[in-house]
Formats: structure tokens, C-alpha cells, sequence
């Protein structure tokens, strides 16, 4: 496990991991139990799948616990996540009962690892009710929110208000999407793992690979977005911005998703972007397994720029994983793209495919910008949103849960 | 000035800490410059702080126009350009506590209002979200015997450390005075020649890069200056 943090002192700098064995040696033996209700597919996934090690390289007992329902559970919280991000959803009582049934359920089966837990963190409303069902606790729970609830619907908040009021304290990505709720709000945007294999170096010949394993030409610029087929993410946008760029500049688009098990609508999405695609030899749709980590990264590296165009976002970790790889990202002005695509610094930040085509032609034509504001892009990557900075911030928070909520924390002094 | 008289070691080492800083929601937000105004006079005076000082810990590229979270809103989120310039000519220093400096920001507020016919508006995704934050702090290992030893030592501390000994340091000490200015007082005949110039250092107008770099430079000319002497 020491070499867990060695090998990320070589990329996150020395000082960064000093600091983790310092907020991490009063909780040293600490039991911290992870849920959320899917390990495959999406951000969430990926982060517990590189935070939950690293919490336990530094002496801490972690672990990831996985709910799971039928079906009709995972439309009901699909309803809650278009609801969250301000659709309005009519979610019938019967899909409800789905799915306060399933987290009973669950309770039942995790009940030993989340009663002696020192630290409960919930991921999402999929588990929300858990902490109902396990009324003798040990240790603070906490609900960690990944959507963005600027703007929720209110009826299904309302709703979900009713679990979340029950925990101790809740993260939220940025500030926005705070809620009145009764307990400490913290502010913790999530991170990449430069270590994993989405995102660690590649050699030139793997990515050369790769762009052959999908007939991509090496001499046409490569326009990229990954993300899953859902109607936020706009893939459709992106086509009609693609077009509007390949009628004065030639072009290839690849777009790469996968679906994640707990989102039913993806393949209706699928199915839309292929008929807009259909008869355009250079619009490469890519439906990848989730785990095709490594191929997603050489294609990161293979693209010439990225989008992530994005009518909604929680946080966008694609887009952080893009500028990590020195890609400018022009990604929707929404979200947490904005905490990220600082425009013209690190990418440009749009509202319409016009847009978009706009920004696209202006850094295919300028070289020299494109390699600039990649440049930029990976250092504000490094100094900002790096999974070391978001672990540092999860033991603070743990520390300010166990020892009191005063202003500052001392620690290794 | 004469470095010479440094012989003596001071009788404790200066410890170098880092520090970083976790953010809270307040549950407070404005659209408009009367809700800002509400918002101002019953925030924590902990965010107050915040939206002047703790920006600088955040990563920004340009030195901006404009000197705190405030006058930015008002600017970029308002579009009222005498407003951000009157909030930005704030100097949080001329205030002896964030009492006081509250009540300057909520006068300048209140004269804006008194002025407008109508009262500002941000767009729906532009609100002020007050944000106040929690202080973590490090310890580097860095001992520092000598106040020589600063010029070669500052250079290596990161943005955090500046930020932990020179601002956050004069809200935490009796003296209100930055740590290094402390330290080389209490233990060092260097006090005389120093302090003013330490004192003339502003770190509110500039990144804690350039603050840095300003007291890398200012000890280094002082004692090597000195020992040429």
C-alpha cells in the first residue's frame, strides 16, 4: 500500500501526500463504509473505484458496498435524476414503493458493515433511505450529492428531502447546488485519478492502435466527446455543430459512450444519435463497455480537441480527464464545466452548436492557441482536481465530523 | 540595517505550516442587489473574510480587474461598473474587525440602492452564493533557525504557506501582525530593519505567487546585502 502513495508522490508532488498522512493519522483504523448502486458505468463508480485504495493505503478501513434493485427501482431513480436537474417528473406511487422497498432491503443486508461504520458516506439518492432503516448507528452519515440540483424539481425533492434531512452532513459540487437543508453543507468538487487506466500515460503506439481499431484517418483533425448516450449531454448538438465545422473544414467525429446499469433511457438516446449519424462516414459512434478505460484514454489522447456539450452537468469528469491530457475542452456553459473550462484559458464554453462550430474552427485554424490552452488546461488539472485534493478534502470533513466544527484543523503539529 | 548583529540564534525555531481550505455552503444567495444587501448583514462574518481573503487560494490565470468576490458579482453578474469599482476599492486592512468591514460593504451597497431607479438584477445562473470556508493546516516539516534562512527558505514554500503565515496570520495573532514580522520581532535585533519593510508588502494586491516572489526578493536583498556589506 506504500507504493499505492509513492507512486502517486511521483505524479501529485511530495508535499500533496504528506498532507494526506497527516489529516489521515487521527483517523488511522477509522471505518468508512462507501454506497452507492452501481460499480460499473459513470463518474461515481470511477471515483470509489480509485478514492476507496487510497483511503485504505493511508490506514483506513474502507470499503464500497454496492446496492441493487429491479428494474423498476433503477426507472425510479432515473425519474429522481432527470427530476434533480429540473425535468419535470411524474413519478407514480407504486415506483416509489420500489424503491423504498429496495433500500429496505439493502439496509438488511448491509446492516453490519453500516452500524459499526465510524463514517457512512451515501452516493446519490439511489441509497438516500438506507440511513432510515439503520436507526443505531455509530458514526456520522454523510450524503454525498454528484447531480446538479441548481434547479430541482420540487415536487421530487421534496420527496427526497425527507431521507436527506437525516444525515449529518452533505457534499455538493459547487455552491449552486446547495440546498436549505439542516446540517453542514461542504463544497467538494469530485477528481481524477491520474494513475488509472483512463487516464495514465499511454504509449504513442497504443493510441496509434487504437485510431486504427476504428478506421479513424490520422490526417483529418479529431473532434471528440465521451460520455453516455443521455439527452443532457447533447450529443445531438454536437453533430449539428460537427456539420456546421465540416461544411468549411474537414473533420472526423467520434462520439463514445457506454451505458451505465442504473439509466434505462440511454438507448433511446442511442438510437436518435445514430439516425442523425446515419450516411456520414466520418461521424464514428462508439458504444464501449465500461471498462473500456484504456481505449477511451487513447482516444482523449488521439482527439485534436474535445467536447462536452452538456445542456446539464454535474461535474464532468470526461472534460477534466480531457485536460488532463493537454485537450482544450469547449464544453457547455452549465454545470461544473464551468468550475473547469475557464474560457479562453482552458477551453471555451458554449451555449449553442453554433457555438461550438465556432470555437471548433477557431482552434483547428490556430494551431499554436490549441496547444497553449492545452498546456494551461493540464496544469489546472494538476494543481485543482486531482483525486489527492478531493481525499484531502473527504478527511478534513471527517475530521471536522469527529472532533468539532471549529474554523481550522491542525493537523501534524 | 546590518545583518551582521543575527549571531545569535533565535531561541526558537521558526515552523514552517502549510494550509488549504474546505468550503461550506452558507444557504445564503442573491439575484439582486437588495436581496445582496439582506444577505450581507446576516451572512457569518466568516464568509465575509472569505470573499475577501480566501479567493486568493483559488486558482485564477489573470490578476483580476477586480479585488474581492464582491465587486467581481458586481461587475460580471450585475453589469454595475461603479458599483464593483467603489467595492473594490475596499482595503479589508484599514478595518479592525469584519464587523466593521461588513458595515463598509453594506454602506457602499446601500448607496448604490439609494442611487438606482430600479434595483440590479443577475440572470437566474449568476446568483451570489456566500461561501465560507474551514482552514486546515499542515506542518511541513520546515524549521527555519536564523532569519537569514528565510531568503533561501521562502522561495521553496508553497501558496498555501504563504497564505497561512502572511494573511491568515494577522487575524490569528494578539498583535495582528504577519508571522514573519512575529518571529523576527520577538527573537531578532533584524526587527528594526525588517518590519517596515515586510509591512510595505500588501498581499490583497496580488496573487500569493507574486507575494512570494516579493518576500523571496525582500529577504534575499536584505541579508545579502548585508553580508556584502
Amino acid at each position: 500500500m506504500t507504493d499505492l502513495l509513492d507512486r502517486y508522490t511521483e505524479v501529485a508532488g511530495r508535499d500533496v501526500v504528506e498532507h494526506l498522512r497527516q489529516l489521515a493519522a487521527p483517523l488511522s483504523g477509522a471505518r468508512v463504509v462507501h454506497v452507492n448502486s452501481t460499480r460499473e458505468g459513470g463518474g461515481v463508480a470511477e471515483i470509489l473505484r480509485e478514492l476507496v485504495p487510497l483511503m485504505q493505503a493511508l490506514d483506513i478501513k474502507a470499503s464500497w458496498e454496492v446496492i441493487s434493485g429491479s428494474p423498476d427501482f433503477y426507472e425510479c431513480t432515473k425519474g429522481f435524476h432527470n427530476a434533480l436537474q429540473g425535468i419535470t417528473v411524474t413519478i407514480p406511487d407504486a415506483l416509489l414503493q420500489v424503491y423504498e422497498e429496495t433500500n429496505r432491503q439493502n439496509a438488511e443486508y448491509l446492516r453490519p458493515a453500516l452500524e459499526e461504520a465510524d463514517f457512512v458516506f451515501i452516493h446519490d439518492p439511489q441509497p438516500a433511505p438506507l440511513i432510515a432503516h439503520i436507526p443505531d448507528h455509530a458514526g456520522p452519515w454523510i450524503w454525498r450529492c454528484h447531480i446538479d440540483v441548481r434547479r430541482p424539481y420540487r415536487r421530487v425533492w421534496r420527496y427526497l428531502k425527507r431521507w436527506v434531512s437525516q444525515y449529518d452532513a452533505s457534499i455538493f459540487s459547487l455552491p449552486e447546488y446547495a440546498q436549505p437543508l439542516p446540517h453542514p453543507q461542504y463544497l467538494i468538487p469530485p477528481s481524477i485519478d491520474p494513475l488509472s487506466e483512463k487516464n495514465r500515460d499511454l504509449p504513442a503506439e497504443e493510441v496509434t492502435a487504437v485510431r486504427e481499431r476504428f478506421g479513424l484517418d490520422p490526417a483529418l483533425p479529431l473532434i471528440l466527446q465521451v460520455s453516455r448516450f443521455d439527452r443532457f449531454k447533447d450529443p445531438l448538438g454536437v453533430i449539428q455543430a460537427y456539420k456546421l465545422v465540416k461544411k468549411l473544414s474537414p473533420v472526423q467525429l467520434v462520439l463514445a459512450g457506454g451505458g451505465a446499469s442504473d439509466d434505462p433511457e440511454g438507448e433511446v438516446v442511442l438510437n436518435q444519435v445514430l439516425q442523425a449519424a446515419a450516411g456520414d462516414p466520418n461521424i464514428h459512434v462508439l458504444l464501449l463497455p465500461s471498462d473500456a478505460h484504456r481505449t477511451i484514454n487513447a482516444l482523449q489522447r488521439a482527439a485534436d480537441l474535445v467536447l462536452q456539450k452538456s445542456i446539464r452537468e454535474g461535474f464532468g469528469l470526461t472534460v477534466t480527464e480531457a485536460m488532463w491530457k493537454n485537450k482544450p475542452v469547449i464544453g457547455g456553459d452549465t454545470g461544473g464545466i464551468r468550475l473547469q473550462v475557464i474560457d479562453h484559458y482552458t477551453g471555451f464554453l458554449v451555449r449553442t452548436p453554433e457555438g461550438a462550430a465556432l470555437r471548433i474552427r477557431y482552434l483547428l485554424h490556430q494551431r499554436d492557441q490549441l496547444e497553449q490552452i492545452g498546456e494551461r488546461a493540464h496544469r489546472f488539472v494538476w494543481e485543482n482536481f486531482l483525486i489527492t485534493r478531493q481525499l484531502r478534502e473527504y478527511l478534513t470533513l471527517m475530521l471536522g465530523l469527529r472532533f468539532g466544527e471549529a474554523d481550522r484543523i491542525e493537523v501534524g503539529v | 540595517m546590518d545583518p551582521d548583529h543575527t549571531h545569535s540564534p533565535p531561541p526558537s525555531p521558526f515552523a514552517a505550516r502549510d494550509c488549504a481550505l474546505i468550503s461550506l455552503a452558507t444557504g445564503l444567495a442573491a439575484e439582486n442587489l437588495r436581496e445582496f444587501r439582506d444577505a450581507l448583514l446576516k451572512v457569518h462574518e466568516g464568509s465575509i473574510y472569505h470573499h475577501f481573503w480566501g479567493r486568493l487560494l483559488h486558482a485564477r490565470f489573470d490578476e483580476p480587474e477586480y479585488l474581492n468576490d464582491f465587486a467581481s458579482w458586481a461587475y460580471h453578474a450585475l453589469h454595475e461598473k461603479a458599483l464593483a469599482e467603489r467595492l473594490s476599492l475596499i482595503y479589508p486592512g484599514d478595518h479592525p474587525d469584519l464587523e466593521s468591514l461588513r458595515h463598509e460593504v453594506v454602506e457602499i451597497v446601500e448607496q448604490r440602492l439609494d442611487e438606482s431607479e430600479q434595483v440590479p438584477w443577475a440572470k437566474a445562473d449568476q446568483l451570489f452564493y456566500f461561501v465560507r470556508a474551514r482552514l486546515v493546516v499542515f506542518d511541513t516539516g520546515i524549521r527555519v533557525s536564523e532569519p537569514r534562512e528565510l531568503a533561501e527558505v521562502i522561495p521553496r514554500l508553497s501558496t498555501g504557506s504563504v497564505y497561512y503565515h502572511f494573511i491568515d496570520a494577522r487575524r490569528r495573532t494578539s498583535e495582528g501582525c504577519d508571522d514573519f514580522t512575529a518571529w523576527i520581532c520577538a527573537h531578532s535585533p533584524d526587527c528594526p530593519g525588517l518590519r517596515d519593510k515586510l509591512a510595505a508588502i500588501d498581499p490583497y494586491f496580488s496573487s500569493l505567487k507574486e507575494t512570494r516572489r516579493r518576500l523571496g526578493e525582500l529577504f534575499n536583498a536584505y541579508y545579502r546585502e548585508g553580508a556584502t556589506r
